[in-house]
């Protein structure tokens, strides 16, 4: 049997409610007769819409996190974050160098980083990104774009920046610029691609869809199967 | 972290690693598929579904949920608009920015068409960034598309409409290659290869990832781009219904402000669906990976318009969704799992099905352990599931990979004090993904002309179960496709005069069917997942 869920105080932009223990933020907002629509996207902590700022009845420091992805916990004061914009430069990456120096051109005001850290202690997916940051100002695009990977581009880096800076956005520049330049070519995908372009599969796909039925049946039971665990595996 | 009796079941688990170190299990033949999924597989449960009783695919069987929305009614009152007067004017509207929507606007740009891109929720807040585990594309040396053609028509049961297959899989490198050039970072070794993994009913190695933020990675670039190249786009705001005009073409859109609940009326020369999934209707009471926005609005509008669908009964659920702890139930944990080693297990520890077998037959065996052999386990909230047992890929792989090709699997169980480097999953079948949808050519074009569509709103590419990798291709592939072709088609059409006449003839025919008073509006844009409709008086405001 399921158990019962035990209720919690909250308090949601100052009203108290009860709700269970055991929701998200996002679901306790929900249960407490919210209806979202803005704030609420993936529900599963991969597109950074939820992103969420509260803290505790009698504890005033502000905390950050993803709605959908933190449990609510008694004396939690939530709020609705309003959307605001962050500086995105516009650039095209197709004529671009993948030059260091291109981070603190397209984005000057990264010199006025002061170190705080603010940006690293409100990252929800605990990324570093104050050193990140660090690295763009040195033109590490490798490093950047390394540190950054699994940014979900929530904004709430650039919301808490006393400086203005949108953190974000610098390390997709920094991303960007790695898989477009800095990485090297995959000779086998671009051998591949001449291939399909000639036409060289043409006749066995063309040769494929006549064969219907049992016949197709049998080659798809009787196809070799590649180990799935690969042999140069490191 | 664990309940202590699951803790128990745990150590069952770990004494059996050893043994399955070296034990594999055989993969089903062809009637052992049929049956199995005969038997245990939610598509086969005949009362959930049900016959549409108006419109182009009338006689067919869908799930309840799908038919009552396909049916509803339409959310505007024709008498009182006049489509001839609209708010914006353009070439190509594209409705919809998930990872379909953003490859469709770009292409549609390139060709030099004016496009306006709408979308429910934000430029990119789709199923697409939760998709983890990779993209496939045949490009390795012992691959072919021809292989790569056969896998995905027997994933799919061989249902799969071949020429949209063949197109699937031939454009599947090049797709690849665009993104990289847009800076998509995909896993490579150090001399620039594709780092490749297999997934269930892959025969080679053809997935490309991005370690398991995959979607993401290309929807974070592609949302980049749309801004780069300055592509007009409104947010939070759905379509409601298509205009056609008096030769029966698409003319256009009347889109809906959700906060200002105005109505915006769009002239396009084209408009491109690319709104996605449907996870959000809760097909037989599933929970979902899907994104909050998931409700076969496009479907509806589609339909409503006159155009057909396709294998509208069949959905995937995807064998692994999370059952405990409760905060992220139904979220998706990654096929990418099971493809670097990670084993099912019933609570004896027993492995009971091949992990890599297509996703609607492990879905199967997950439900006939828990249902019919009773060998499931249950969490405190009363979910019953399997282990998928993790550490085996640490243990199979070396120390470090998980950390390295699964930190989104990692950091999500993390929160909850569970470590996957050392424990297992619990895991149980979650409503992931339409297989069918709207019927499109090669070109994403449904039988209106200037209507097209792409994604996973469309249907046809996957058959009757939708491969491991195949969906993000298909975003690309056909997002791209449908752009290109749409912006081809705004340059050399004759405009006739827009009208909502099909859309009068469609409530006509929902009151001869008698069904005008019993069905919902449609489409139903967002979920209500409040407690106020049961147990508050409500007043509009």
């Amino acid at each position: 049997m399921a158990e019962q869920a035990r209720l919690i105080d909250i308090y949601i932009m100052g009203r108290h409610v009860q709700v269970p223990e055991g929701l998200t933020i996002l679901t306790a907002l929900e249960y407490s007769g919210y209806r979202l629509v803005r704030g609420c996207g993936c529900r599963a902590g991969f597109c950074g819409a939820c992103a969420t700022i509260y803290n505790f009845k009698n504890d005033p420091q502000l905390r950050h996190d993803l709605a959908c992805q933190k449990a609510v916990e008694p004396d939690m004061c939530l709020v609705q974050i309003p959307y605001f914009p962050a500086l995105k430069a516009i650039y095209n990456l197709e004529k671009m160098k993948a030059d260091g120096e291109k981070l603190k051109a397209l984005y000057p005001d990264i010199v006025k980083c002061f170190g705080c850290n603010t940006c690293t202690k409100t990252c929800p997916q605990e990324l570093e990104v104050m050193w990140f940051m660090t690295d763009a100002l040195r033109g590490d695009i490798r490093a950047v774009a390394d540190r950054s990977f699994d940014c979900l581009m929530c904004g709430l880096c650039a919301a808490r920046c006393p400086q203005g800076l949108a953190p974000y956005y610098v390390a997709l520049l920094a991303r960007r610029l790695y898989g477009r330049y800095l990485t090297p070519v995959s000779e086998h995908l671009e051998k591949r691609i001449k291939e399909v372009e000639s036409g060289r599969f043409d006749a066995e796909i063309k040769e494929l869809k006549k064969t219907g039925g049992q016949e197709l049946r049998r080659r798809y039971a009787e196809r070799d199967v590649e180990s799935a665990l690969e042999q140069s595996w490191e | 972290m664990y309940p202590a009796y699951l803790e128990e079941s745990i150590h069952i688990v770990e004494d059996t690693r050893v043994r399955r170190l070296i034990e594999s299990i055989p993969r089903l033949n062809e009637l052992e598929k049929a049956d199995l999924l005969q038997q245990f597989h939610p598509d086969y449960i005949k009362s959930s579904m049900r016959r549409l009783l108006v419109g182009v695919n009338k006689g067919d069987a869908t799930p309840v949920e799908l038919a009552d929305l396909l049916e509803g009614n339409s959310r505007i009152d024709p008498e009182k608009i006049d489509p001839s007067r609209p708010d914006y004017n353009v070439d190509v509207l594209v409705i919809g920015c998930g990872g379909a929507g953003a490859s469709a606007a770009l292409l549609a740009h390139e060709q030099g068409a004016r496009v306006l891109v709408t979308t429910k929720l934000r430029l990119g807040d789709a199923n697409t960034v939760g998709a983890q585990a990779g993209t496939q594309a045949a490009d390795r040396p012992n691959d072919s598309p021809a292989i790569h053609y056969l896998d995905t028509m027997g994933g799919g049961h061989f249902d799969n409409i071949p020429e949209l297959v063949e197109v699937l899989v031939k454009d599947a490198p090049s797709a690849i290659r665009w993104l990289e050039k847009l800076g998509v970072n995909w896993d490579k070794d150090k001399d620039g290869s594709m780092h490749e993994l297999s997934g269930g009913g892959t025969s080679r190695r053809r997935l490309h990832s991005a370690r398991d933020y995959t979607g993401l990675e290309a929807m974070r670039v592609l949302r980049d781009e749309l801004k780069n190249k300055k592509i007009d786009y409104i947010e939070f705001v759905p379509a409601v219904e298509l205009i056609l005009d008096d030769r029966g073409q698409i003319a256009g859109a009347i889109l809906l402000n959700l906060e200002t609940e105005e109505l915006i009326i769009v002239r396009a020369r084209a408009v491109i669906l690319a709104t996605g999934g449907i996870g959000r209707l809760h097909i037989q009471g599933f929970p979902t990976t899907n994104h909050y926005g998931a409700t076969a609005d496009g479907l509806v509008l589609a339909y409503r318009a006159g155009a057909e669908l396709i294998f509208i009964d069949t959905m995937q659920y995807h064998p692994t969704g999370a059952i405990y702890p409760l905060q992220i139930l139904g979220q998706l944990v990654t096929e990418k799992v099971r493809t670097l080693g990670a084993q099912l297990t019933n609570l004896n520890g027993e492995q009971f099905v091949m992990p890599l077998e297509p996703r609607d037959v492990v879905a199967s065996a997950i439900i006939r352990e828990c249902r019919e052999r009773g060998l499931g386990l249950r969490t405190p909230h009363g979910e019953v599931g399997v282990w998928l047992d993790s550490p085996m890929i640490d243990i199979m792989r070396g120390e470090g990979t998980i950390a390295r090709e699964l930190p989104a699997m990692v950091r999500q169980y993390r929160r909850y004090n569970i470590d996957i480097t050392r424990e297992p999953i619990l895991v149980y079948p979650t409503l992931h993904y339409q297989n069918g949808g709207i019927k499109i050519d090669t070109e994403g074009a449904t039988n209106v002309p200037g209507l097209y569509a792409a994604g996973e709103c469309t249907g046809g590419v996957h058959g009757r179960n939708r491969l491991i990798g195949n969906s993000t291709l298909d975003l690309f592939v056909f997002g791209r496709r449908a752009g290109r072709a749409a912006a081809l088609y705004a340059r050399e059409v004759k405009r006739g005069s827009p009208t909502l006449e099909h859309v009068r003839r469609w409530q006509q025919e929902l009151e001869k069917a008698g069904l005008a008073r019993e069905r919902p509006l449609s489409p139903r844009l967002l979920p209500d997942y409040t407690r106020r409709g049961h147990s508050h008086a409500r007043q509009e405001i």
